[in-house]
């Protein structure tokens, strides 16, 4: 009786060679000092981290720098309960978007320190980077987000961010 | 600090669920044997699937094909990458078994474009350790070659 195979493993791998050009070049060398460097659009004012070079609204260039805070809202978030290979976070934990003080994007990020059920829209967090001598031209800079002792944001802050 | 460029790995580690009818394909291959199904028109569709494509009706018996064929369509490859099938340069082909109505994907290993040819007939090489999947057969050879 010929054995009738149940699934097959066909696994997918793509090697990039990744090159960041100019704008995310200084964002990541940002990382590397403990800072967060995005660019301000010159037609809208409205800061992009990390930046691209360009407006993504107007594409003109986005030339002027802006160091923004450290310390964001959370504007949504995701539990994630389902293991995934190669991660070294175990689940359950949460992933993020983050709008920074300063910035007019969300940062994707990790919340730690901070139990899963108090994670919530507009609570105030902020960075925990390695420590100084490990840091590098990395997203890996940052560890994760953890919660910080003030108010949470009211959404108006952030409704144009979801 | 120079940042010209980062390596970047993005992998996938899929399992998929195959179904009966390729399942049994599989199995077949497991065993050393190639098989498709034929339809209720008479034809015998290798690889297998589950629907006759032309009516969308089930499909019928399983059928043993040929382990020989025809090429109808080659692309050369002369830089084999690290998870292609063969390490030396070859050619993606479509084969056309004996017994068979429509074309299998795989690979021919015939050293040289010059050896390649639409309408040449190849026959399989079978993997000594097989485990049910389209890698059982290692590669197709020219027949003139044996």
């Amino acid at each position: 009786m010929t054995e009738i195979v149940k699934s097959i493993t066909t696994p997918i791998r793509l090697e990039y060679v990744y090159r960041p050009g100019r704008a995310t070049a200084r964002f990541l060398r940002g990382l590397a000092q403990g800072r967060i460097l995005g660019q301000r659009c010159p037609a809208t004012g409205k800061v992009y981290v990390p930046p691209r070079g360009a407006s993504p609204t107007h594409g003109v260039p986005t030339e002027e720098e802006v160091e923004v805070s450290d310390k964001g809202t959370v504007t949504t978030f995701c539990i994630v309960r389902i293991p995934s290979e190669n991660l070294s976070v175990k689940p359950p934990y949460a992933a993020a978007h983050i709008l920074l003080d300063g910035a007019d994007i969300p940062f994707f990020a990790l919340i730690q320190e901070c139990p899963l059920e108090e994670i919530r829209m507009g609570m105030r967090v902020q960075a925990v980077w390695v420590p100084k001598e490990e840091l590098a031209p990395t997203f890996e800079s940052i560890r994760y987000f953890r919660p910080i002792d003030e108010p949470d944001a009211k959404f108006e802050s952030y409704q144009e961010h979801l | 600090m120079e940042l010209r460029e980062a390596q970047h790995v993005l992998e996938y580690p899929y399992r998929r669920s195959v179904g009966p009818v390729m399942g049994r394909f599989f199995g077949a291959l497991k065993e050393g044997r190639i098989e498709g199904v034929r339809t209720k028109s008479g034809r015998v569709l290798v690889p297998p699937h589950e629907y006759d494509p032309e009516t969308g009706e089930a499909v019928g018996d399983f059928v043993e094909v040929g382990r020989a064929g025809v090429v109808t369509t080659w692309a050369w490859v002369a830089k084999p990458r690290p998870k292609h099938p063969l390490d030396r340069p070859f050619a993606w082909a479509l084969v056309h078994l004996d017994g068979a109505d429509t074309a299998l994907l795989h690979v021919v290993d015939a050293g040289s474009p010059e050896r390649m040819k639409t309408g040449m007939r190849v026959r399989a090489r079978f993997r000594d350790e097989r485990v049910g999947e389209i890698h059982d057969i290692a590669c197709f050879e020219p027949e003139e070659s044996r």
